[in-house]
């Protein structure tokens, strides 16, 4: 799972290009963005990865080789099912999506099977749900604050103690290689 | 570390979905567990109590229970959410709607009755006003009085105004209400051409015969068995060739209705009823 708002697109964008069709995992994007506009993120996801590319619909099985965004304007949670449901509740930290939600319910449906990634951002969301996943056994990572353009989000998880790892976006890269 | 909010467990939640069903008669069983969770823990979180607490006051409060409804069954709600769903309905919908006599519209879990208004005036841009007229429901009924009143606070209606322009409707979204010190209503003359009343998709059966049903965003609180329970309320309570409109990100998935409902606009999830 990567989580990311301002500053991150780029970051995220050149680690998911790096996924092999057959990655044999499934991928889950959470960016903050602006609903209404038919963002240009998933024309240049689409159109420039080689593993599978989806915005999730209600109830979308979660499958591996599949790379998932959340839409606009909406949560994405997962259950234990391996289903995604969706939520138009109140925005978290003026987010729809919020990584917060999503990495808390992944968190309760896969605990120590995710591998959760937070990238910059100008808010602190995400790092609640961060901490939930490592309180749960799953590999939690932080972009290094001095390597991302916005640190208030990757600062805030580290804060409070919820990256097993914090790494350049060089490191994260090489890591996901192993 | 730092705490965390309060978590429910499964095991929980189930205690909870019983003890309602047995005290209020409502089923929350079929409801998308993961959501209601959040649901459940974000009242622990606001009112400061633990589960036992929870537990007893649902049972000994009733008015504990009209706020614990209101707060899982999630009220957010914008006018002219989706603007591109109000171009799809003015342009593939209405040409339909404009050849029957009457035209009634349900806006089924209407929440505190955006949708219902803004389908209003989307109507009454089409001059379709006077022959039309729009039923909003919901399980809630404390919503139910908002909607009814019609009544907005002054920054939300501005805050549509992204929507509405959107939407490509003309003039100004506050061209349809009537604006005192911070608080918007709704023309009446808009308001005339809807009703609001009570009614549980999960246990209610049929009561009209509809042109076009929308109901957006609310089965992405329900599993899918229970999805498909409601597409037979729905297929039932259409005319035939009547339109069904879901969420933008809800879709039909079963073969049994994919073969019942003509999809009519893919990315808005705009269905058609097959047969009578």
């Amino acid at each position: 799972m990567l989580g990311g708002s301002a500053g991150s697109f780029k970051t995220i964008f050149s680690i998911v290009r790096r996924f092999e069709a057959d990655l044999n995992k499934a991928v889950l994007i959470v960016i903050h963005r602006k609903k209404n506009f038919l963002s240009e993120i998933e024309k240049l996801f689409a159109e420039n990865i080689r593993i599978f590319f989806k915005e999730i619909s209600d109830k979308d099985k979660v499958e591996p080789n599949v790379a998932y965004i959340a839409p606009a304007n909406y949560h994405v949670l997962i259950e234990k099912e391996g289903v995604f449901s969706l939520d138009v509740s109140d925005a978290v930290w003026y987010s729809k999506p919020s990584i917060d939600v999503t990495f808390d319910s992944a968190a309760e449906a896969f605990g120590a099977d995710c591998t959760a990634i937070l990238f910059s951002g100008a808010n602190q969301d995400g790092a609640q749900g961060l901490l939930r996943l490592r309180s749960k056994g799953a590999l939690t990572i932080v972009q290094d604050p001095a390597d991302a353009e916005m640190t208030a989000m990757p600062a805030a998880a580290i804060n409070i103690n919820a990256a097993e790892y914090v790494l350049s976006t060089q490191e994260i890269l090489e890591l996901l290689n192993k | 570390m730092e705490t965390l909010t309060p978590t429910v467990t499964s095991s929980q939640l189930n205690e909870v979905i019983d003890l309602v069903k047995q005290i209020y008669g409502f089923d929350f069983s079929f409801y998308s567990k993961a959501s209601l969770k959040r649901r459940v823990a974000r009242i622990l979180m606001l009112r400061k109590m633990e589960f036992y607490d929870l537990k007893h006051t649902l049972v000994n409060d009733n008015l504990f229970f009209q706020y614990f409804l209101e707060e899982v069954t999630v009220n957010v709600t914008e006018m002219f959410r989706d603007p591109s769903f109000y171009r799809a309905v003015h342009d593939q919908v209405i040409p339909y709607l404009s050849t029957y006599q009457h035209i009634k519209i349900w806006s089924a879990g209407c929440s505190s009755g955006e949708e219902v208004y803004s389908l209003a005036i989307l109507m009454n841009q089409s001059k379709l006003g006077k022959k039309s007229f729009i039923y909003g429901t919901d399980i809630n009924t404390e919503v139910l009085k908002e909607a009814r009143k019609g009544i907005y606070s002054l920054r939300k209606i501005k805050g549509y105004a992204e929507n509405y322009q959107l939407a490509g409707l003309k003039g100004s979204i506050t061209d349809y209400f009537t604006m005192m010190y911070d608080a918007a209503t709704i023309h009446n003359e808009l308001k005339n051409n809807t009703l609001f009343s009570v009614h549980n998709l999960i246990s209610d059966n049929v009561f009209n015969e509809f042109q076009m049903i929308s109901c957006r965003n609310v089965f992405i609180y329900f599993e899918t068995e229970l999805q498909e329970k409601i597409l037979e309320l729905f297929y039932n309570s259409l005319c035939s060739h009547g339109f069904l409109c879901l969420g933008s990100k809800e879709t039909i998935r079963s073969e049994h209705f994919r073969n019942k409902f003509k999809t009519i606009n893919h990315r808005e999830n705009i269905y058609q009823k097959i047969g009578a």
